[in-house]
This record gives structure tokens, C-alpha cells and sequence, in this order.
């Protein structure tokens, strides 16, 4: 196990290096658009020239890649140009939000569509089978800015009770925060209601539950003590994975309805060029990424009888 | 007589065999709607000429923000009312149609002729392609999707071009993952080992020999993908960083709309309900598929 768990975090470890690099030279490699990017279109030769130097932009891309690691690493990505403040200010207050945000949404997504996606599994085929199978694709069809748009236009301008945008400029708020999370877990917990029933059908043909039936045990002992422990293994993968869609989710969402998170942020920075602030985006987003695929991976290796390491 | 044509059984014709699995899927309901939905865009997207009430660009400052069913003062109705520049949203959402399907299959081809061969090289070989190969794979699918988007897209330029790259680029690596996948497991059948023995190229074994026997999951999977393509088309679209304006495009229209749509909702609410039943046919023509696949 011990050995599987370090080779995981070795492999996470390089993705995080090779996607650094990657970023690195996408955004750095022409240094004379770092320079216009951080200065402004309006800047002149020798203030451009003057910046860079005094930065170290003319040291070869090697030194200035560790360089710049080595200060992503302890947290130090620069300043923000549109902020003009330490990108780490920004950065992790917005990165709060989206916490509160994703937190909120799972809450909901996670019983929902296990509870739902169970029903399903149980009886394959049954009406109650193609209803809930036919709801998830029909709700994952909708794309987010879709279904944003359909529900605010009934909660905001049809029915009139709920707020349309959810800037939380007087403080934190309850209400504000309803129709984003109703949108994220929209579009989410179809995906994982499909798995969660796949992998409830498949354990209701096996041996083990046919034997228990047979034997007379009580249709819900069945249920509850037989199947659901095996069942829900696969569901569990499937929801650490979704953090990396919740990802690429919020960044709608919090779009549409003006929330002050690290999807809009990301957002923000990428259409103003916002060099320092992409870098430390991009690196935060992947590193969520990356983490909980490995979190799944050793999870699903605990949690699987299967699978046992000597 | 050549040996060749003794060893290859008569085939139907490839447009019979189409349209027998067509006729298969009417035994799945779903599967039908979906085919009807996509058929009816298809069909608005080739004939949006002709369908169009107004051309999708023309203004008429008359008739800003007006509501659905308004007429105008020449006569015409605009069915589902007019944009805040005054220009017919039924026309918009029929041409943005076309655009959208010339875009999304158009970058759903793309990926796929950069995945699949890459899949069945790294399936077929195995070695340091296959680790290479998948590799890069991990690496890219390691990035939540719109965060690559959006970075691409904000650092090359919002263009058709670029679009379709940045598809091709975050949509190849799944792609490879299920042709490597489906190439693992058809590389031991005996045919395979036939057309070894023959002398065969690795290439002719490759597309002539495993490619259409992996065709069942991969045209379930080139569904669920144009879909979400389309999908992806527009939520760049929404972020304004989608594809140029003033042609139409669902995502944009929606973005251009947004701030005024709690005064207006049908400036937003007909574009959204347009890209929704697209992709739901999309969705439930692969869901329609699968189930016939499965059966037989």
C-alpha cells in the first residue's frame, strides 16, 4: 500500500512539473509580451527593457523557470497587474468562496444521486429505472449557462424570489448562494447517478446477492448490508473526480451570477491578460485537479476488497 | 478470380448497412427522439436560408427588444421577438444553427484524426509509444477542461482556428484513451493474427483490420462528443471567447443578452432552449445506440 501511495504522489508530482513547464512556456517565453502584459500597450522601449532587467527576464529560460518554481512554491507568484496587490491576496480569499461554493454543492449532489442512482440500480429496467436514467441525460444536456439562464428566468423575472446575482456585497448570504448551487448540482449529479447505477445493477446480477435473496433474507437486508457496501465503490471514484468538472463549472456560474470566486477570477485574469494571476490560477486548479485524482486512485485501492497489497 | 476475393465474404453495399442500423434504432425510443432532434437541426442548418424569415444581421431599429410574436411596421412577425440592436432572434437561433454544426462535427473530426491514430499506435505497439503516448494523455486530461480553454484561448486569440485547435487539443487525449483501450483488447483475435501471418503493414493491420471492429463504441462515443462539443462551443460563446460576432452563434447570443435578460428573458431563454435540445439529441441518440449495440 505504502508503496503505492508514493508512486502516486511520484506521478502527481511530475504532472504538476511538466504542466509548470508547459504553462511556463506558454505564457513567459516571449519576454517582450511579459513586458507589454505588465506595463501596458502604452509603455516605451526603455521602461519595458528597464522592467525586465531589473527582473531578471535576460537570464537564460532555465535559471529563470527555477527561479520562478521556487517562488511558486512557497506561495510567490508575483503581483497582480490588474490588482496591484501580491497575487496570494487575492487569490486565496477567492479560492474561500468557491470552497463554500463546491462544498455547498456537494452536499447536495452527493446524496441526491446516490440515493437516486441506488433506486435505479436496484431493479434495472423498471419504470423507475428509465424515469431516473432519462432525467439524468435530459439535465446533463443542459449546459450550465443554459440552465442558469431557464432557472433565473423563472426564480428572478417569473416568480420574483430569488436574488439573480450573488456578489455578496453586504456580507455573506444564504439566499445568494440558492440558484448558483441549484445550477452546479443540475448539470452534476446526472453523471454521477449514471455510475452510481451502473455499478448498483452490476452488483445485483452477482452471485453473492442472488445467494441472499435465495436464502430468504428480507428484500431491504438484501439491499442495505449485501449490495450497498460493494456498490458503492465505484460512486465514490466517480464524485472525487467530479471536483476537477466542479473546476471547470464554477467558472460558468460564477460568471453568470457575478460570485466572487476563483472560476470568475481565473475568468478575470485570462481576459486581462493577467499574467502572474493565470500562472497561479492555472497551477491552484490543477493541483486540486491532480490531488483528488490521486486521493480517488488510493481511496478506490482502500476501499476495494479486491484489490490488497502485500 | 483472385485469392483475395475468395477469402472476403460479399458485403452490402455501405449505405444498406446504414440504413439497417438506422431501422434497428427505431427499436429504442430514445434513440429516436434523439435522431429526430438532430435530424430537425441538421435539416434548419442546411436549408437556414430558406427558413430564415430575416436575414441574421439586419437591424431594424424599430423593433428593439421587441417581444415575441410583435409584427413589424412592414408586416413581418418576429416569432420569437428581436435582440437589443433589433435583429429577428428566430433568424439568429435558425443560422447560428448552421454554425454550430459546421463547428462542433468539424472539431470532433479533428480530434478524432489525431486520437485515433494515436490509440491504435499505442494499442498496437505498446512499448515506450504506448508510454509516451499515454503520458502526454494523463497530463492533459490532469487540467479540468475549461481552465485549458479558457487560457488557450485567452492567450492565442478567440477565432474560429484556434477553437477547433483547442478542441482538437483537450478532446484527443479521451479519444486515444478508448481506441488504446478497445486496440488492447481486439489485437489478440485471430484475424489479427491472419494479416500478421499474410506480411501485412502494422498500418494496414491497424485501420484496415482493428479500426472497424472498434466502430461500435466509437460511434457511441462520437455522438456523446459532438454533443458536448457543442457544449463546449458554447459556454466559450457565453465567456466571450467564443467565435467572432455578428454572425450568430448560440453561446454569444446568450452572452450579448445576458445583462438584459431579467427585463427580456426571450432574448436569452430561446438560445438556451436551442443548444439544449441539440445536445439533448445528441445525448439521446448515443444513449439510443448504446442500448441497440448492447442487444444484438
Amino acid at each position: 500500500m505504502l508503496v503505492f501511495v508514493v508512486r502516486r504522489l511520484g506521478t502527481m508530482v511530475l504532472t504538476m512539473v511538466v504542466v509548470s513547464i508547459l504553462l511556463f512556456l506558454v505564457l513567459e517565453i516571449n519576454v517582450e509580451g511579459v513586458a507589454v502584459k505588465v506595463l501596458g500597450p502604452y509603455s516605451s522601449e526603455e521602461q519595458r527593457n528597464l522592467w525586465l532587467d531589473r527582473n531578471g527576464y535576460f537570464d537564460p529560460l532555465h535559471e529563470r523557470y527555477v527561479r520562478w518554481l521556487g517562488n511558486a512554491l512557497v506561495g510567490d507568484f508575483g503581483d497582480s497587474v490588474r490588482f496591484r496587490v501580491p497575487v496570494s491576496q487575492v487569490l486565496w480569499p477567492r479560492l474561500g468562496n468557491t470552497g463554500i461554493l463546491a462544498l455547498a454543492t456537494m452536499m447536495v449532489v452527493i446524496p441526491l444521486s446516490l440515493g437516486l442512482g441506488v433506486l435505479a440500480g436496484m431493479r434495472e429496467g423498471s419504470k423507475l429505472d428509465r424515469s431516473i436514467s432519462i432525467t439524468s441525460i435530459v439535465t446533463t444536456s443542459v449546459p450550465e449557462f443554459a440552465s442558469a439562464v431557464l432557472i433565473s428566468a423563472v426564480f428572478v423575472f417569473w416568480l420574483g424570489i430569488l436574488p439573480g446575482t450573488s456578489s455578496m456585497t453586504d456580507g455573506f448570504s444564504i439566499v445568494q448562494l440558492i440558484l448558483p448551487v441549484m445550477v452546479l448540482v443540475l448539470y452534476d449529479f446526472g453523471y454521477v447517478t449514471r455510475m452510481t447505477r451502473a455499478s448498483m445493477a452490476e452488483v445485483m446480477t452477482t452471485h453473492y446477492i442472488r445467494t441472499a435473496v435465495l436464502k430468504g433474507l428480507p428484500y431491504k437486508t438484501v439491499i442495505v448490508r449485501h449490495a450497498l457496501r460493494n456498490a458503492l465503490i465505484a460512486p465514490f471514484t466517480v464524485i472525487m473526480l467530479q471536483i476537477n468538472w466542479l473546476l471547470s463549472g464554477v467558472i460558468v456560474v460564477e460568471f453568470f451570477f457575478a460570485y466572487k470566486g476563483f472560476g470568475a477570477l481565473l475568468l478575470e485574469a485570462s481576459l486581462n491578460q493577467d499574467i502572474f494571476l493565470i500562472e497561479a490560477c492555472a497551477m491552484v486548479a490543477v493541483f486540486v485537479a491532480v490531488g483528488t485524482q490521486m486521493l480517488a486512485d488510493v481511496g478506490y485501492t482502500y476501499l476495494n476488497p479486491r484489490i490488497r497489497f502485500a | 478470380m483472385t485469392d483475395q476475393a475468395l477469402d472476403t465474404p460479399r458485403r452490402e453495399p455501405a449505405i444498406l448497412r446504414a440504413l439497417k442500423s438506422i431501422a434497428l434504432m427505431r427499436e429504442s425510443v430514445v434513440g429516436m427522439i434523439g435522431f429526430a432532434l438532430v435530424l430537425f437541426w441538421v435539416l434548419v442548418a442546411i436549408f437556414a436560408d430558406f427558413l430564415a424569415p430575416y436575414l441574421p444581421n439586419a437591424q431594424d431599429v424599430t423593433m428593439i427588444y421587441a417581444a415575441p410574436g410583435s409584427v413589424a411596421s412592414n408586416g413581418g412577425t418576429y416569432l420569437l421577438g428581436a435582440d437589443d440592436l433589433g435583429r429577428d432572434i428566430l433568424s439568429r437561433i435558425i443560422h447560428g444553427a448552421r454554425r454550430v454544426l459546421t463547428y462542433a462535427p468539424l472539431a470532433t473530426f479533428c480530434a478524432y484524426l489525431v486520437g485515433v491514430p494515436m490509440g491504435l499506435a499505442a494499442g498496437y505497439r505498446r512499448g515506450w509509444i504506448d508510454d509516451v503516448l499515454s503520458f502526454i494523455a494523463n497530463i492533459i486530461l490532469s487540467f479540468p477542461v475549461l481552465v485549458l480553454y479558457v487560457i488557450v484561448i485567452s492567450t492565442f486569440g478567440a477565432s474560429a482556428v484556434n477553437i477547433v485547435i483547442a478542441v482538437t487539443f483537450a478532446s484527443a487525449p479521451g479519444i486515444f484513451r478508448i481506441v488504446r483501450g478497445l486496440t488492447l483488447d481486439l489485437r489478440t483475435r485471430e484475424y489479427v493474427f491472419a494479416a500478421e501471418t499474410r506480411g501485412e503493414s502494422p498500418w494496414y493491420i491497424m485501420l484496415v483490420e482493428i479500426l472497424p471492429n472498434a466502430r461500435g463504441p466509437l460511434i457511441v462515443d462520437v455522438c456523446l462528443r459532438v454533443g458536448y462539443v457543442i457544449i463546449t462551443i458554447g459556454v466559450l460563446g457565453f465567456l466571450g471567447l467564443g467565435l467572432p460576432p455578428p454572425d450568430p452563434d448560440w453561446g454569444g447570443m446568450i452572452n450579448e443578452t445576458r445583462s438584459m435578460a431579467m427585463i427580456f428573458p426571450w432574448m436569452a431563454v430561446f438560445p438556451c432552449i436551442a443548444i439544449s435540445s441539440l445536445v439533448l439529441g445528441f445525448n439521446l441518440l448515443a444513449d439510443g445506440l448504446r442500448e441497440v449495440s448492447l442487444r444484438d
